[in-house]
């Protein structure tokens, strides 16, 4: 009987913390390999989206300004910057994170 | 497909419109038809694996359990408690994309996630929901984001717009990603097919030969049934971290 009472609070405050926002702990190697997997499968096209966008930018502004590339090559090297920001965000460590926030 | 000795492997994506002569007068293709084949089969799956309703769950509902936990493990772990009210748009779009990218891979059928326009259709979404939740939870203060913390004034007018470009990159490459991958996954079916047919007009040394393209084939789909539920994975967990940030004070 003991042991049921203890395995049901267990259960409880499990179910409490899970509630609350906290995956138990167990969870964590399965998630991890998950997510290494992903961030692979991210950082490619996050620094190839910032060319784009700066591109699509750049050409837009010379088009509508009557421009012949300057805001093309501005927005070129800019979006570049992005992307490669884009990817040094992915990848930073933790610790530097929480310094920066 | 192979037409004589030319390789045709974008042909695939062509739409056409289907259903006979109705297909044609409302211009009817099979991108959409694939889209309702998808949410009918998510709805069904979910239908009936709930349908029991029994405490100790039978095989399909237990399926649909782990499912319906997963994405809201997810959800919930990556935004936080808000999370739940978000959940049922991520679990949404989570099958959606996974059944579209699971569809394709049935012989004859089409994949809706290999058009740009599906996901981009589907990233912008994300995107305009996370401005107008970020709008309304942080107000002006959003705008603030754009000049990160720290840095000096002098610099604003260089870090300024690459912040900007940054944030308007993240539809464009949260399209593209799903998009490319489900385009290269198909061309690579339709070049290594290809090789079959051509092998075989070699006669018998061809045969033989042909065997690697189509063990290499099978592997491939393999590679894709992991690329599929990577992907849709992808999508669904960076909709949650653009929420979070929208959520975050």
């Amino acid at each position: 009987m003991t042991e049921d009472k203890t395995s049901f609070d267990e259960r409880l405050r499990a179910a409490q913390t899970r509630v609350a926002g906290k995956p138990p702990e167990t969870e964590q190697p399965d998630r991890e390999d998950k997510s290494i997997l992903a961030l692979a499968a991210r950082a490619g096209s996050e620094m190839l989206g910032g060319l784009v966008v700066g591109v699509l930018v750049g050409w837009g502004l010379d088009r509508w300004l009557h421009f012949r590339a300057l805001f093309l090559v501005l927005f070129a090297l800019a979006g570049g910057c992005a992307g490669i920001m884009n990817v040094w965000r992915l990848v930073k460590p933790p610790d530097i994170n929480g310094k920066e926030s | 497909m192979a037409s004589g000795s030319s390789i045709d492997v974008l042909g695939q994506f062509e739409l056409h419109p289907v259903l006979g002569g109705l297909g044609e007068a409302i211009r009817l293709s099979q991108s959409p038809v694939y889209m309702v084949i998808a949410c009918a089969l998510v709805l069904a799956f979910m239908f009936y694996g709930m349908k029991p309703a029994s405490v100790v769950p039978g095989r399909f509902q237990a399926a649909a359990e782990i499912c319906y936990e997963f994405v809201r493990n997810l959800a919930v772990d990556t935004i936080g408690p808000e999370g739940t009210s978000f959940f049922p748009f991520i679990f949404a779009l989570f099958f959606f994309i996974l059944a579209g990218n699971y569809l394709g891979l049935v012989p004859h059928s089409f994949t809706f996630t290999s058009h740009i326009a599906v996901t981009f259709a589907l990233a912008i979404m994300v995107f305009v929901l996370s401005i107008i939740v970020s709008l309304k939870v942080q107000g002006l203060k959003f705008f603030a984001h754009f000049m990160p913390a720290g840095a000096p004034v002098a610099l604003a007018p260089l870090l300024v717009p690459i912040e900007i470009l940054s944030f308007l990159s993240r539809p464009v490459s949260l399209s593209i990603r799903l998009f490319a991958n489900m385009v290269a996954g198909h061309v690579m079916f339709d070049i290594f097919a290809s090789f079959v047919i051509m092998l075989a007009g070699l006669g018998f040394i061809g045969d033989v030969l042909a065997v690697g393209p189509i063990a290499i084939n099978i592997a491939l789909i393999g590679l894709e049934l992991l690329v599929g539920v990577l992907q849709a994975y992808v999508f669904a967990i960076l909709t949650c971290i653009y929420l979070r940030e929208a959520v975050a004070h």
